[in-house]
């Protein structure tokens, strides 16, 4: 039990903290606990007391102490968490508000499906070959077994360039598949190549660019048969449109470079332009075995060596794949077109995440 | 090539459905373009008797009439002067679409009476101008049958696209025997009348241009009467779209698409002189029958009288001897042009007439004397007249070529399992016959019309090892593979049981080489750093082109369009351009790239990254927008390199950048003295005042060919050091001119192992700064390797940089 002076200073103590803001509450620790405080100097008087007396005041004032100083902390622990709350309070900001802007890039269709070309073919064996956009006519032409008089070359809508005087003008080649006689002349079979890149063609309207983009591929083997050639398309056909049961049908057709020649349809349906669903036929690229002309033009003996090649239109695929249905607005570079159907930088075409 | 169904079956004895038909036409190689039936157009009108026509009570042009369709009696009425009580006539139901009016019939009421349908002319059917009055039917015509069934226009019109090795498909014939082959009926024979003449020609042939024209025949036919052709024949012609003209020239037109086989008819009164030679041209001019002058050289072959040239031979005729409906004496054409002429002079005339279209393809060379006759046979019957012996120029040609097939080969390289008899047998059906067979393989002979098989090699090699073995097997095999193809298709390719390729692994190695995944890693990069990728033309304007580099070789000798007549010399010049019309749509601020050629003659082509920015960044409440600059140019350039794998320390900018760029706003990014790896800067004022492009716009180009192949090497392990990199800073004076990247790469020097980073951080110029002088302020850092170091240490290291810098910049320490 405390003396009634000591009573009396608490409750005086405890309503004056309990009051306190918190400069306050400082000032009422050093009044109170302060080297000269009240509470400081009662234990200070305790050393002139009898021993008797002192143990009994000196319990009471030691807990007067404890309990003004418990006081004082709580105080404190309430201010401090009024005021942490008022500032964070100040601090708000409207989480409403745009982030600082940043300018998300894209990946164009045509590399994006020139990619996925790639990821396919590779895994069945190929590798990627180049070659020039500008070419002497012998590489665009005669080679593939398309003579200067063949109506297939008139059909073909070259461009040529100017050229030098006395010398015949090269052409900007009207296909990919010059390709495969550079490759031809330089590499011994086995050949299992894809050649994307671009291709030119004077027609402009709503559904021929002058420039667009075909992928060549190109399998020369001792034994590579016509059934090989169904396999790999139809392999790369439902890879590239991801459907396991895509319809594929293959169609007698011409071409001078390839002996039998065919076109190759997919199944869709024209209404609603879904691939696989569906009862009509789409075409959608060429193919055949090599000819043994454009064989032996490369000097490569066609009894011993044979194979297929194939073209598919970059642009044609990626429209039906994506539904874009303007050829034109590939190459118009419309900024609001290209962020429409550009693909994400960090999401490249990899056979493992699905093409 | 079009034709009618009713056409194809005068040639194919065949119960099969006309879907059947259109799908196996596909398969075989002749694709259906489309199939038309007049028929499903006209399907809702039917014959009907008028049962009473009486003057309409409340007009008096119009008649109310009662008809009888079939069903129901109806109520019409109509404003033909000719509607009449009893007449058999059109009757168009409600709902009808009504082709030559364009309107959807509805029940209605005229001036107070009812009307419930509508009688019709051929010009309300769409089938011709005749528009006088109703259609009046023969009283005969069956009331309720669809009209266009009982006028046999239920006829589909089918139109294949022939392939340029198919010229026996440009046959009505040729078609029907190519569908007997693949099962679908049988062909049937052609029988031709043999006509024996009377008298010689009055016109005889001359040749004098053998190598174009190996072998022609003709005759006169005397005494025709020329006119009208019969409905039969008229009806074949426009089923197809083609106009009837007069009996004489319907007839050729006839044979070109039944037989393939073109003719030509003169009128022999209009020819001069009694000779037609083949000769050269002259430089002489002639009237075609196309409507247009043909002007024909001295590598064309013409028909030219003693007058002068009367025709381009085998692609089209002369005005002045042509038939018409005077013609009372006729002389038939019938020839075999050589196909690579007649390929060229088509070409170099731009002509295209179905003669040509036929003779270029390569026509029947056996079916000369036969076509002679049945073409003579129905002169005859249809207009009359005597015929003279034939006259003929030339050798008849020898055809003769063997085709060999080992049945093994059909599985080997066509990968069909296909048993020999059925190989044979479809062969046959396409008019091989069999010289030799046994049971490995069959000798075959090629019928005359197969102009595609077994053709003489035409090999274009260029000088490589093993060309003369290649060439001998390619004449030995090129035969078989002809063959292989024809039962292929025939048997249709859909049977051959596709094969997976084998792969070579069950893991596929890396299908990229080291260039071609950089140029994939370079596109990702500059996307991922905000720029958009553009696929851009590779040819321009030569003006636009001009401003971006010196024009060499070139330009374009057939552009498509004024503005795409050179190739580019940088896509820069491209994405500027496309720059410039997002600009003029209001889209002003963006960043394109796009990875592509860059010609620099018509030999060298380079592969570019290049990339350009206009305007600002985006407005934002945080960060005040600002406009792009050199230095955001040169950011993605480096940003790029580094990427790719080179040591961006190594690369140094000289301000040699090509004039399309900012004189002084511009450089050039090397590594080493000799390789250039890019440039990049603020496109010229002026450059942007003619592309329309906002000013300050920047770009930059990094010509990934130049870029080392990155070595693979490992990594050594890093130096991680525990002990905290120490800051110091330094600002100090040096004239203006004074490359910052000379003092940064100083004070790096300094203390190679103890410096790490050097950093610029200020750049002053101005007040309190003696006359041509700036400040640079950078921020080194220091990271101790071995121990903490001491101030003195610290300060000895400061004092190597401030001498570093003096002795490379002449800087001194900004008091």
């Amino acid at each position: 039990m405390l003396d009634p002076d000591l009573l009396q200073l608490q409750a005086e103590s405890e309503a004056a903290i309990q009051a306190a803001d918190s400069a306050a509450l400082e000032n009422l620790r050093v009044r109170l606990l302060g080297k000269s405080g009240q509470i400081t100097a009662l234990l200070k008087a305790l050393g002139g007391m009898e021993p008797e007396a002192r143990k009994a005041r000196g319990a009471a004032v030691n807990e007067l102490k404890n309990a003004v100083s418990t006081a004082l902390d709580a105080r404190k622990a309430i201010l401090d968490e009024a005021a942490l709350t008022q500032r964070l309070q100040a601090e708000r900001i409207d989480i409403s508000a745009p982030p600082r802007p940043e300018t998300f890039g894209t990946i164009h269709p045509i590399s994006r499906t020139m990619e996925e070309i790639a990821a396919i073919f590779g895994a069945m064996g190929f590798t990627i070959k180049d070659g020039p956009d500008i070419e002497d006519d012998w590489y665009n032409f005669s080679a593939l077994n398309i003579p200067a008089h063949h109506p297939a070359r008139a059909m073909m809508d070259t461009f040529y360039l100017q050229g030098q005087p006395g010398q015949r003008p090269p052409v900007l080649r009207t296909h990919t598949s010059p390709v495969q006689i550079r490759t031809l002349l330089k590499e011994p079979p086995p050949i299992r190549i894809i050649v994307p890149g671009r291709t030119f063609r004077a027609d402009h309207d709503a559904t021929h660019s002058p420039m667009f983009h075909q992928t060549e591929g190109l399998v020369v083997g001792k034994d590579i048969t016509l059934a090989h050639l169904k396999g790999c398309l139809i392999d790369f056909l439902r890879a590239f449109f991801d459907s396991p049961d895509l319809p594929v049908r293959f169609r007698a057709s011409y071409f001078p470079f390839t002996e039998p020649s065919m076109e190759v349809d997919i199944g869709w349906n024209r209404k609603t332009g879904e691939i696989g669903k569906g009862s009509d036929w789409l075409e959608i690229l060429g193919s055949g075995m090599v000819h043994p002309n454009v064989l032996a033009n490369c000097g490569i003996d066609p009894r011993e060596y044979q194979g297929f090649a194939f073209g598919v239109g970059i642009e044609r695929i990626t429209m039906l794949k994506h539904g874009i249905a303007d050829l034109r607005l590939f190459y118009e570079s419309d900024v609001r077109w290209l962020r429409h159907y550009g693909f994400s930088p960090l999401a490249p075409a990899m056979l493992h995440e699905g093409v | 090539m079009k034709f009618s169904l009713s056409w194809l079956k005068t040639w194919l004895d065949t119960d099969a459905p006309l879907e059947a038909i259109v799908e196996t036409l596909s398969a075989i190689g002749l694709e259906v373009e489309g199939v038309e039936n007049r028929a499903t157009a006209l399907a809702p009108f039917v014959i009907a008797e008028v049962i009473e026509a009486l003057p309409h009570p409340n007009a008096d042009r119009l008649r109310a009439c009662r008809v009888n369709a079939g069903g129901a009696e109806m109520s019409v009425v109509c404003g033909a002067p000719n509607a009449r009580t009893g007449l058999k006539v059109v009757f168009a139901p409600p709902g009808a679409f009504i082709p030559g009016s364009g309107i959807t019939l509805k029940v209605g009421e005229i001036r107070g009476v009812k009307s419930e349908g509508m009688l019709v002319s051929f010009r309300e059917l769409g089938l011709g101008e005749d528009h006088e009055g109703i259609i009046e039917l023969p009283e005969d015509a069956p009331v309720g049958m669809p009209y266009a069934l009982w006028a046999g226009m239920d006829d589909p019109v089918i139109d294949i696209s022939v392939t340029p090795n198919r010229g026996d498909a440009l046959a009505v014939r040729g078609v029907a025997r190519d569908l007997a082959a693949a099962g679908l009926g049988s062909l049937k024979p052609l029988v031709a009348p043999s006509i024996t003449g009377t008298g010689t020609s009055t016109i005889i042939w001359k040749n004098q241009f053998p190598e174009a024209c190996p072998y022609i025949l003709g005759r006169t036919v005397r005494g025709v009467t020329n006119g009208e052709s019969p409905d039969w024949l008229k009806a074949r012609l426009t089923s197809i779209g083609l106009r009837p003209i007069n009996a004489l020239v319907d007839i050729t037109n006839l044979f070109t698409i039944d037989l393939g086989r073109p003719l030509h008819v003169f009128d022999a009164d209009k020819v001069a002189g009694s000779v037609l030679t083949l000769r050269r041209g002259n430089g002489e001019s002639f009237a075609g029958l196309h409507g247009k002058p043909v002007m024909v050289t001295s590598d064309d072959c013409v028909i030219a009288d003693s007058s002068g040239v009367q025709s381009l031979a085998g692609i089209v005729g002369g005005e002045a001897t042509g038939c018409d409906e005077s013609t009372k004496n006729v002389f038939i054409e019938c020839a075999l042009f050589d196909r690579v002429k007649i390929a060229q002079t088509g070409q170099r005339h731009a002509i295209f007439s179905d003669a040509r279209q036929r003779f270029e393809r390569g026509i029947d060379s056996m079916l000369l004397p036969v076509a002679l006759d049945a073409a003579t046979s129905m002169v005859m019957d249809i207009c009359g007249g005597t015929p003279s012996l034939v006259t003929e120029a030339g050798e008849k040609p020898d055809w003769n070529r063997k085709a060999s097939l080992r049945f093994a080969r059909l599985k080997e390289f066509g990968g069909a399992d296909v048993l020999p008899d059925e190989a044979v047998a479809s062969l046959e059906k396409l008019g091989f016959t069999i010289y030799r067979r046994d049971g490995q393989h069959v000798e075959l002979d090629v019928p005359s019309w197969r102009n595609d098989i077994a053709s003489p090699p035409a090999l274009d090699q260029r000088e490589a090892a093993g060309a003369e073995k290649a060439a001998a097997g390619a004449a030995e095999i090129e035969p078989e593979h002809d063959l292989i193809e024809e039962v292929l298709r025939l048997r249709g390719l859909d049977a051959i049981v596709p094969v997976s390729l084998p792969v070579p692994s069950g893991v596929p190695a890396a299908m990229l080489t080291a260039k071609q995944a950089r140029t994939a890693l370079a596109r990702r990069m500059l996307a991922a750093r905000g720029l958009m990728e553009c696929v851009t033309f590779s040819f321009l304007d030569h003006n636009i082109a001009g401003l971006f580099g010196e024009a060499k070789d070139l330009r374009l000798a057939n552009p498509i369009a004024a503005d795409l007549d050179e190739m580019r010399p940088t896509p820069v010049a491209t994405l500027a351009l496309a720059a410039a019309r997002n600009v003029a749509r209001g889209y002003g601020d963006l960043g394109f790239f796009e990875v592509g050629p860059a010609y620099m003659s018509s030999s060298e082509q380079l592969l570019v990254a290049a990339g350009i920015r206009t305007g600002e960044t985006a407005l934002s409440a945080i960060q005040p927008p600002r406009k792009y600059d050199a230095m955001d140019a040169k950011a993605d350039a480096l940003a790029l390199l580094s990427c790719l794998g080179v040591p961006v320390e190594a690369v140094t900018a000289t301000a040699d950048a090509p004039k399309f760029y900012h004189p002084g706003q511009s450089g050039v990014l090397r590594q080493g003295p000799k390789i250039v790896l890019g440039q990049f800067g603020t496109l010229h004022p002026s450059l942007c005042a003619k592309l329309d492009l906002p000013l300050g716009s920047v770009a930059f180009e990094v010509f990934l060919d130049a870029i080392a192949e990155p070595k693979r090497r490992k990594k050594a392990a890093p130096a991680l050091p525990p002990f905290q990199p120490i800051r110091r800073d330094f600002a100090f004076l040096v004239s203006a001119d004074t490359p910052a990247d000379a003092l940064l790469r100083a004070a790096k020097g300094a203390e190679r192992n103890l410096v790490s980073h050097v950093a610029l951080f200020d750049r002053y110029a101005g007040k309190n700064l003696p006359e041509g002088q700036i400040s640079l302020a950078i921020a080194v850092t220091i990271q101790p390797t071995e121990k903490t170091l001491t101030e003195a240490e610290l300060d000895a290291i400061s004092a190597k940089i401030i001498a570093a810098v003096g002795k490379a910049t002449g800087g001194v320490l900004r008091g």
